[in-house]
């Protein structure tokens, strides 16, 4: 088929690599580390063709051409991408060799933005956060803008990775954090098929650390929840579903016990849309987004109330269009002359990973929308 | 035309049956939505059924779509093993159990 021949033409990892791969796909040179190369794929192919439809036309046909976003309400910042874990489906590609790591200069942009902010809302995202050497004193000094909720994106390995990250429960606990951690499975063949060896152990004893200083347990104001993608080319089920199989597997076998479960969609880009390409599942992958295209969910996808901000202080409608290189369509782009008002007005940048975050019940940072 | 019986990218075409009977392939459409909804089984339980009952009938196609289910429900592959050895188990029993009308039939024959 002429058309398969076309995307399947950029494969340059056989499906073999990466089972092995510790690197990520900047280090390994790969092709698909550069943003328009991904581009090429989600505009070409069997959507070139007319085979399936574009997001744009499929949002035109409910009156949500151009999307626009609604009142701000995250602030979701991207710290730097270097992580402990090389994880398979990393829309990131994030890894122990990128050095792409926020200064103490733009974080204090960063805080100026956040003192002054209408968004409820602060999410701090990476690579592992906890692994910019100022990530500690910028959770300082943003515990004390007095924002609402307060979110670190945790991997909960990071908390075993060293004994400097020992602590990092006490740490989280002091300033009010809400710890979201990805969890794959509640098995561990399955974690650590997604996430390496020795991540599902890392993970359960840092769920118990969490847990041991008062982290998710029942009315506790100290949030815990994880996050479940699947951990290969499909979506992900009901979300009240899993969070219930979640909870039963790991109290009966870890005692461990946590708030909310976020099934989240993995979206086509950066090394999750490689694996795609190099397992021959792109295609229907598409199709089984496309399928799943669910109108009622447009309304509330992610980049309608947050903003992603890099690690080098630009700005995007979200952490998906920040690794697409894909920067807000505003006057404004950089943090240094944000502007909540300006970037309110403006359009929202879409291509064909967004049927990522409208499948189904929808997918965003903080599970299902619709 | 294609040149083999079984096609997997024709599993996405599923749905285009109706093009040809708009009201039987709704008709069935909807009852096979409902039968698959949670209800006093769960949907978990109906998908590692279905998924048995697909190797049972031998259908590549729903082999392919409730293995996927089962990767979307959270179901292990230790779960989904078992469900096709019960569906293995159940055939291979129907098979065995005929035996007795073999035996009877043996023995009427026989002096
Ligand atoms: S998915 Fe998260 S934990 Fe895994 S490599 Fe990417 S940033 Fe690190
Ligand atoms: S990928 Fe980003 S821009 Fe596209 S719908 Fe999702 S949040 Fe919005």
């Amino acid at each position: 088929m002429a058309v398969a021949e076309g995307i399947f033409s950029y494969r340059l990892v056989q499906h073999e690599d990466y089972e092995m791969a510790t690197k990520s796909l900047k280090a390994r040179h790969n092709e698909l580390a550069e943003s328009n190369k991904q581009l090429d794929i989600l505009n070409g192919g069997i959507f070139a063709t007319g085979e399936l439809p574009f997001f744009k036309d499929k949002i035109d046909a409910i009156g949500q051409f151009p999307l626009r976003p609604k009142k701000l309400e995250i602030l979701q910042i991207n710290v730097g991408y270097m992580c402990n874990q090389v994880c398979e489906h990393c829309h990131v590609d994030a890894g122990p060799d990128r050095k792409e790591i926020m200064t103490r200069e733009t974080m204090s942009q960063c805080l100026d933005v956040i003192r002054n902010t209408g968004a409820h809302t602060l999410d701090l995202t990476g690579g592992a956060p906890e692994m910019n050497p100022d990530f500690r004193w910028f959770v300082e000094e943003a515990a004390k803008a007095g924002i609402k909720d307060f979110i670190v994106r945790s991997n909960l390995t990071i908390i075993r990775a060293n004994k400097k990250y020992y602590d990092l429960p006490e740490f989280f606990k002091k300033h009010n954090v809400h710890v979201i951690s990805s969890m794959p499975h509640y098995t561990r063949g399955k974690t650590d098929k997604q996430r390496g060896d020795g991540v599902f152990d890392k993970s359960i004893k840092a769920l118990q650390e969490l847990n041991a200083v008062g982290y998710g347990l029942p009315n506790s104001a100290l949030r815990l929840d994880l996050v479940y993608n699947p951990s290969g080319a499909f979506l992900p089920g009901d979300q009240m579903a899993m969070e219930k199989d979640f909870k039963k597997a790991l109290k009966e076998d870890f005692d461990i016990v946590f708030h909310n479960l976020f099934a989240i969609t993995n979206l086509p880009i950066a090394r999750f849309l490689d694996y795609l390409i190099a397992s021959e599942n792109y295609e229907d992958y598409m199709y089984a987004l496309v399928e799943a295209y669910n109108p009622a969910a447009v309304e509330n996808v992610m980049c309608t109330n947050t903003i992603s901000i890099s690690w080098d202080g630009w700005l995007y409608d979200c952490d998906f269009n920040q690794m697409l290189g894909l920067k807000v369509a505003s006057k404004v782009k950089h943090i240094k002359d944000y502007n909540e008002e300006l970037l309110s007005n403006r359009d929202i940048i879409i291509s064909q990973h967004c049927y990522g975050c409208t499948a189904g019940a929808g997918s965003s940072c903080q599970g299902t929308v619709a | 035309m294609a040149n083999s019986y079984y096609d997997s990218a024709d599993l996405r075409k599923f749905g285009k049956i109706t093009e040809w009977s708009e009201e039987l392939g709704t008709k069935f459409f909807d009852y096979y939505g409902k039968v698959f909804e949670e209800g006093a089984l769960s949907a978990r339980e109906k998908s590692l059924i279905a998924l048995a009952v697909s190797h049972v009938v031998k259908c590549p196609y729903c082999i392919d779509a409730y293995t996927k289910d089962g990767l979307q429900k959270g179901i292990t592959k230790e779960e989904m093993m078992e469900a096709v050895h019960a569906g293995a188990a159940i055939e291979s029993g129907a098979t065995l159990v005929h035996g007795v009308q073999m035996m009877n039939k043996y023995d009427k024959l026989s002096m």
